[in-house]
């Protein structure tokens, strides 16, 4: 059932990091990712790794939703990680070597560092998403992007269509579920056929799906309209962000935990040396 | 000023193509009073809606005059202004709620406004109030009713304080018990906070509530009065495709049989007064 | 007579195994004869829509069966189809599914995936469009051109083509106007006149089942609440309105009289009947008077 699908997936609570500015939280996350890249010798990724688990634990979320979200992406951190392991060549002897497939000590490096980085940073980003709903989200971009509007980038446009994606994508679940039913009692079959016949079938579906978002997208135009909506110059807004001490501290612990995480690369090769 | 009417309406007219001559409304006049509660019917394509969108200068009259509390609507320069003085709600709820939680649609054309947080924040919790959604606040429209739904597009309107609601089929598609509370509600708005209201409805039940009943057909004013006086020509109202309340029905049906039943029935009320008096 | 439609014992459960799993039927047990026109009625969320969806197999019971025509329409899953055909359905807003770019070419999308000839789907097509009271020279149009009550005749149209022996209606005239309303119901029960089809409406609408139905179904939270002849059903007026339920305008005069202390009929549900109840307990209070 298409209505199953959640989209969003915000898991509301009032930790300290669900409490934390949401500019904040994007900016540290935006750093972890440079991190995650930047540190990529295995005790800067255990490091990081380990980092992000103190930060799920004080944000209260279950385990279970991190290995739900990390779930749909296996099968690809898998596939490149194969990959990697078989292309990559080093010096010295091959670990394994079959017909023409060879491994290499480098190969199995890489591909794990890899593997966990690429996995880190899908928890990491899932851990905003977890801790913030969607539309403060949408609000904190347009804030942090706000510069760009003086370069005339429409800022406030990108993020007013943002916020009515996200307030239309259940309206829209919905609306296909009912078209798919309403097609399905005159006979429609939808799932069964050759791949060519179920792309036919899908036609019954998208033709009344696109024409109902069209009128939907009309009258919600009127209705902002209506509710004198006229772009972003010179709007107010109910919720104000502001930076309190508390954001501030958690800002440059965070921050300082990176700056320790970073000088693992000059560490590392110490050690490796 | 006090006397200046809230809406006045005067020779509308309005076509959407002005390549062919079909006028959705062709010389519509209408008057509402501040403080009145007013209900448009019609049948369909009769040019209701269109002339309702006239009201807050969504649509322009290609001729003739629509002024808000004196203003008339082609007056650019206060185009807000108007809009924000006639709060206008439509038939889908789901396509006039624009924000992912029910307080930030709420604040919408507060922000838009360019009112400041703190009396944002007072009037939203103050139009949430007024129109019974507030403990629905935190919540995403999607977990709403249609009746719920529609409220929290009422409250969006609300809280710009206008002085005048237009609803344009605002309850068509709710559930009777959805339709109830959207209309005690608006009767709420209209008794203890003087709000303007009208309604264009389908439900001759609707009409029976309002202080003056107008009836369109081909885009124009046909019919107008008490809902008493609308209502006792049956058969006027029949003619355009329109109904009566069934105590309306069964008092005239019952004259017909010869059984003497006062006039001005509208509701059960009456019906039941006036049967009771003949029974007892 | 033999039951046409039967569910035993179906319970539903959406998202069954989940956390957050909704019972919407509880051990719902009907059945509903060949021939009967049934009203459906219950507030929003009392499980109505779901118990529809499960005639022609839209959704399958979480438990219980569903017969059709005697047979268990899940017996053999990949035959599903073969029920949605004997049993049509109207969903709200049918108009919303039209998709072909012209009206014949979407009344004929039923008939076309039942397999049909193309005479006999050209003859369904057309005599579909005529029941739904739709002319000729609209079938070369495209759907999207015309008005939302022809658009909903439309939609009903691509339904009756399929011929069903049971056809389900959910709230087919919501939104329309009171002429459109009676226009729609009136062709409605017209078919089922003609054809003897079995008829299933969904309606918020008291009036509109008092007028149409001549059985009605009560739902309230997840199960049956009542099921029997439409003057049975609303000869418990106030249990309806405690159910939340609204009942028609003359049965609300009839129990206000009651209230008022009058010993008078109170399972009055249409006008005409009403007249005559008040005509004969004039009589009654003449008699009284003449004794």
């Amino acid at each position: 059932m298409l209505r199953d699908i959640t989209i969003g997936q915000h898991f509301p609570g009032n930790s300290v990091v669900h409490r934390m500015d949401p500019r904040m939280k994007l900016l540290v996350t935006v750093l972890y990712i440079v991190v995650l890249f930047a540190a990529s010798n295995p005790l800067g990724l255990a490091l990081s790794i380990g980092l992000l688990a103190l930060l799920y634990v004080a944000a209260k979320i279950p385990l279970k939703l991190i290995t739900k979200s990390l779930k749909p992406i296996m099968p690809v951190v898998l596939f490149t990680a194969i990959l990697n392991l078989f292309f990559i060549t080093g010096q010295g002897q091959p670990l394994f070597h079959w017909w023409f497939l060879k491994i290499y000590e480098e190969g199995v490096r890489y591909a794990v560092l890899m593997a966990v980085r690429v996995l880190a940073l899908i928890a990491g980003t899932s851990l905003l998403t977890y801790t913030t709903s969607p539309i403060v989200l949408t609000d904190a971009i347009e804030r942090v992007l706000n510069p760009l509007a003086k370069l005339h980038l429409p800022v406030h446009e990108l993020a007013m269509m943002m916020t009515i994606a996200l307030r239309f994508i259940p309206t829209l679940i919905e609306e296909t579920d009912k078209i798919m039913n309403a097609q399905k009692a005159r006979g429609a079959q939808l799932d069964s056929g050759t791949l060519k016949q179920r792309i036919q079938a899908l036609v019954p579906v998208l033709i009344p799906l696109f024409i109902s978002a069209f009128r939907r997208a009309d009258e919600l135009a009127m209705a902002m309209e209506c509710r004198c909506y006229r772009g972003g110059e010179g709007r107010t807004r109910l919720k104000v962000l502001h930076c309190g001490a508390r954001d501030w501290l958690c800002l440059a612990v965070c921050l300082a935990a990176f700056a320790a995480v970073l000088s693992t690369r000059w560490i590392w090769q110490g050690i490796a040396l | 000023m006090e006397n200046t009417p809230m809406i006045c309406a005067d020779q509308v007219r309005f076509r959407y193509d002005d390549q062919k001559d079909v006028w959705a409304v062709n010389g519509a006049g209408m008057t509402v009073k501040k403080g009145e509660f007013v209900v448009v019917l019609g049948a369909n394509g009769c040019g209701k809606s269109t002339l309702a969108k006239h009201f807050n200068a969504i649509l322009l009259p290609e001729s003739g005059t629509v002024t808000v509390e004196g203003i008339p609507t082609t007056d650019e320069a206060r185009l807000y202004d108007i809009r924000q003085r006639v709060g206008m709600v439509f038939q889908n709820p789901d396509n006039q709620i624009v924000a992912t939680v029910v307080e930030e649609d709420v604040a919408f054309a507060l922000e838009n406004l360019g009112v400041p947080p703190e009396e944002i924040r007072r009037r939203v919790d103050e139009a949430m109030r007024m129109t019974g959604i507030y403990k629905h606040r935190l919540k995403g429209p999607h977990k709403l009713s249609g009746g719920q739904k529609q409220r929290v597009a009422i409250a969006g309107v609300i809280a710009m304080r206008p002085d005048c609601l237009v609803l344009d089929e605002s309850t068509a598609m709710l559930d009777p018990r959805g339709r109830e509370k959207v209309m005690s509600t608006i009767g709420h708005l209209n008794r203890d906070f003087g709000i303007t209201v009208v309604a264009i409805t389908h439900y001759m039940e609707e009409a029976a509530q309002a202080d003056r009943v107008l009836v369109m057909s081909e885009g124009r004013v046909v019919m107008e009065g008490t809902p008493q006086q609308v209502f006792s020509q049956a058969d006027k109202l029949h003619s355009l495709h329109l109904d009566v309340p069934q105590a309306v029905e069964l008092r005239d049906e019952l004259v017909k049989a010869g059984v003497p039943m006062p006039e001005g029935i509208i509701d059960e009320g009456s019906c039941a007064k006036a049967l009771y008096d003949l029974l007892k | 007579m033999a039951a046409i439609i039967e569910t035993q014992h179906l319970t539903h459960i959406y998202g069954a195994g989940m956390p957050d799993a909704t019972v919407a039927l509880e051990d719902v047990s009907f059945s509903v004869e060949a021939g009967d026109f049934v009203g459906i009625i219950g507030s929003t969320g009392s499980g109505k829509s779901t118990l529809i969806s499960h005639f022609n197999g839209l959704l399958k019971p979480t438990s219980g069966k569903v017969l059709v025509d005697g047979q268990d329409i899940w017996a053999d899953p990949s035959q599903i189809r073969k029920f949605r055909f004997l049993v049509g359905m109207v969903m709200q807003y049918p108009e919303y599914q039209l998709f072909e770019e012209t009206v014949y070419k979407d009344i004929a999308f039923g008939p076309k995936n039942m397999g049909l000839s193309e005479p006999e789907i050209d003859r369904r097509v057309h005599r579909a469009a005529e029941f739904c009271g739709l002319p000729i020279d609209y079938l070369n149009r495209s759907p999207f051109e015309l008005s939302g009550g022809q658009k909903r005749r439309v939609a009903i149209a691509g339904v009756l083509a399929m011929e069903p022996r049971i056809l389900v209606l959910d709230e087919p005239a919501a939104g329309l106007d009171p002429e459109g309303r009676d226009t729609i119901l009136s062709q409605i029960r017209q078919y089922h006149k003609d054809t003897g089809t079995t008829v299933l409406l969904v309606s918020h609408s008291m009036e509109d089942i008092a007028r149409y139905a001549n059985r009605v179904l009560v739902m309230d939270q997840r199960r049956v609440a009542m099921y029997d002849e439409v003057e049975k059903v609303f000869a418990r007026a106030p249990e309806l309105l405690e159910l939340g339920l609204s009942v028609p305008q003359v049965t609300k005069i009839f129990l206000k009289l009651r209230e008022m202390g009058l010993d008078i009929a109170t399972d009055v549900y249409t006008t005409p009947y009403a007249v005559k109840t008040v005509l004969k307990a004039l009589e009654a209070k003449k008699e009284a008077a003449g004794c």
